[in-house]
């Protein structure tokens, strides 16, 4: 009985002495998930997640208290590959996907106050002051900054129409498996 | 003797369909008279969409040039008919999706004046880049039906020193004769194409090959070869998909081009023999790529042929010159292997069309799927050695990484797969779909990437703007000081000598 004793409290005790050891020199400064979840979110900072930029919006996605789904930016895409980061099943119903949009402006309403081309966070518009703005359409993100800034609503979001080259062919119907 | 040969000539990739060519390879070419009206896209080729240069209601001569090339792979546009611009507008596009994409509408004016062409007596005497541009000029892309611009192929082959040019007369699709014909009509244009491209590319050989269920054409091009000995016709076996690039190299020379090769890099170079003909008539006449010959065929069709139609006419205006038994089950632009389904009749015939098919009900006929009972007939016909039914099955549940890591990438659709399959499994579409999604996939990638760059862009802006700012400000602040600092240097100096009134006007300058 004694040895019984005697070897599991040796072996629990350079076990436990082993764990000391490994959790002080192992030690993993801060959440490295969160730069794997910064590097995949768009980082143009828009906060339409309801943070202040992307490397918040990483950390409470870290931590657990954002939902996958909070990028709008980002997408479907984005919530099924932050899903498949943190291993978690996402709720894809509530993400309003109708493809990705660009910003408008309609020339006959712009006054150029240059507003919008203050809160881009990608410096997609052009403009100058009382000259009408425009939109560079490649470097739009469609984050929507630009929409809730516009004093007489000439900025509007529309969807890029898909063109040829986006075109994908439709999944066959698998009737069975 | 000649049974073994057979045994180890057979490749053991691909299928033999029946091949359905004849009666309309023997039958002769016919010319279809100007249409009312053609439609020319601007992207008919891999690459940037040419740009229009002429506007509505501008008259235009046959050849003239309407679109101009944008980038460094492009193509221009000219006009297949002389005429009027009527419209630069959208067209339905031969496309799968049948969406719309830009044309220029031209309406004929039935006198087919051409534009005037120079015409050059003796190619071979022109430096290569020479031949490089004329054939960029009149718009030459490759008319197998991969249309990649002919002239920037020219120079990948010069560059990566290309030693042997194959001359692509596979024709392996089934119904498709359209090389067939022009090398059995016009074997001489083609054979002289087949040496201004090598003069082009800097090549010693030129092997053409032909599959051996064509021996009119194989005959035909020995014929006018026989003058020149570096050019060589070889006839290949019947199989499909033959025509396709690696498939044809590894045939002709034993070569293979890696996976993430394009073909230059082994030393060769693949040009069809309807572009090499196209190249004889650009580089010797100055004439443009503007009509080419298509296949007319199919169940559905009353006289199947080939016809020498311009660029930009309306299927159903080729089908309705052949003429229709019934109303088509399907049409079918290109191959029934390979081919673009068309919802309608009412698109334009593109350069790199080389067939029009009209299938009647039977045909058409799509047995429906079943499940896979893996008889590994797929993986067997496969020609890119992948193994199609894990792929199927993988992009089917969905783990399109998986399908990457089978080497998706490689599967060129040829429909190899999907035409033994004994379950009838549309494989090819599960092949298409899962490479569009990857490619957006992909994209998204890039697009995140560059929004970045553009965020990263920004913030160093602000800083730099609000850096700059803040220096103008001290800069104006140290001037005002140093300013300052004179006037009273100079009051005193005005109060020591005496001389108080201009250091007061100073004073009252600044109070102001």
């Amino acid at each position: 009985m004694f040895s019984a004793v005697g070897s599991l409290t040796v072996m629990g005790v350079t076990l436990g002495g082993l764990l000391g050891v490994a959790s002080r020199y192992l030690a993993v400064e801060g959440n490295p998930i969160e730069a794997e979840i910064q590097a995949l979110l768009p980082g143009s900072q828009c906060g339409q997640c309801g943070y202040v930029g992307c490397a918040q919006a990483a950390a409470a996605l870290a931590a657990g208290t954002a939902p996958v789904t909070l990028c709008p930016p980002g997408g479907r895409a984005l919530a099924q590959e932050l899903a498949a980061k943190l291993g978690v099943k996402a709720d894809l119903s509530a993400v309003a996907d109708d493809g990705p949009k660009v910003a408008r402006v309609a020339e006959e309403i712009c006054i150029g106050c240059c507003r919008c081309i203050k809160v881009c966070p990608t410096d997609a518009v052009i403009g100058a002051a009382k000259q009408i703005h425009n939109v560079i359409r490649e470097a739009c993100t469609g984050c929507g900054a630009c929409i809730e800034r516009c004093p007489t609503e000439a900025m509007t979001l529309a969807p890029i129409a898909v063109g040829l080259q986006y075109w994908i062919w439709p999944k066959p119907l698998a009737a069975v498996a | 003797m000649g049974f073994l040969e057979r045994i180890f000539r057979e490749p053991r990739w691909g299928v033999h369909p029946d091949d359905r060519k004849r009666p309309a390879a023997d039958a002769p070419l016919r010319k279809l008279p100007p249409p009312a009206r053609v439609y020319m896209p601007l992207q008919q080729h891999v690459g940037g969409a040419a740009r229009p240069i002429v506007l509505a209601g501008q008259k235009v001569l046959k050849g003239q040039l309407i679109a101009e090339a944008s980038g460094n792979i492009s193509a221009p546009i000219h006009a297949p008919v002389s005429g009027i611009v009527a419209a630069i507008g959208d067209v339905t596009a031969p496309h799968a999706s049948g969406l719309p994409f830009a044309a220029i509408t031209l309406a004929s004016d039935f006198e087919e004046r051409w534009v005037e062409g120079e015409e050059i007596s003796d190619p071979f005497s022109l430096a290569p880049e020479e031949v490089a541009r004329r054939t960029a000029a009149a718009g030459i892309v490759g008319l197998g039906g991969a249309t990649f611009p002919a002239a920037a192929k020219f120079a990948l082959g010069r560059r990566l020193k290309v030693d042997t040019l194959i001359v692509n007369g596979g024709e392996c699709e089934p119904y498709l004769s359209a090389d067939d014909r022009i090398m059995r009509d016009r074997p001489d244009e083609v054979v002289d194409g087949v040496r201004i491209v090598m003069h082009a590319i800097g090549a010693r050989q030129a092997l053409v090959g032909i599959e051996d269920n064509k021996p009119e054409a194989i005959a035909a091009m020995r014929v006018a070869a026989a003058a020149f000995p570096e050019v060589n016709i070889r006839p290949v076996p019947a199989r499909y998909p033959m025509g396709s690039d690696r498939q044809l190299i590894i045939t002709l020379t034993g070569r293979e081009v890696p996976a993430d090769a394009r073909a230059a890099e082994v030393g060769v170079l693949v040009h069809n023999v309807s572009t090499c003909a196209a190249v004889h008539r650009a580089v010797r006449f100055g004439r443009p790529l503007v009509e080419r010959i298509v296949t007319v065929n199919g169940g559905a069709v009353t006289r199947p042929g080939n016809v020498f139609a311009p660029i930009g006419t309306l299927v159903q205006e080729l089908l309705d010159f052949c003429g229709l038994d019934e109303a088509p089950a399907r049409i079918v632009m290109g191959g029934p292997m390979m081919g673009t389904p068309l919802a309608h009749g009412q698109v334009p015939l593109v350069k790199g069309a080389s067939g029009i098919l009209a299938f009647d009900a039977r045909e058409a006929h799509v047995p429906p799927a079943g499940p896979c009972i893996r008889c590994g007939n797929c993986t067997r016909a496969c020609p890119m050695g992948l193994q199609p039914l894990e792929l199927g099955a993988r992009v089917r549940a969905g783990d399109l990484d998986g399908a990457a890591k089978l080497h998706l990438g490689d599967c060129m659709s040829c429909g190899c797969c999907a035409y033994v399959c004994p379950s009838h499994i549309p494989l090819v579409q599960y092949f298409n779909h899962a490479k569009g999604e990857l490619w957006a996939k992909e994209r998204a990638k890039l697009r995140t990437e560059a929004t970045k760059r553009l965020a990263a862009a920004r913030l160093e802006r602000v800083e730099r703007e609000a850096r700059e700012k803040a220096e103008a400000a001290a800069r104006r602040k140290a001037e005002r000081a140093a300013a300052k600092a004179r006037t009273a240097a100079e009051a005193q100096a005005g109060a020591e000598s005496g001389a108080a009134p201009p250091a007061q006007s100073q004073h009252e300058g600044e109070t102001a």
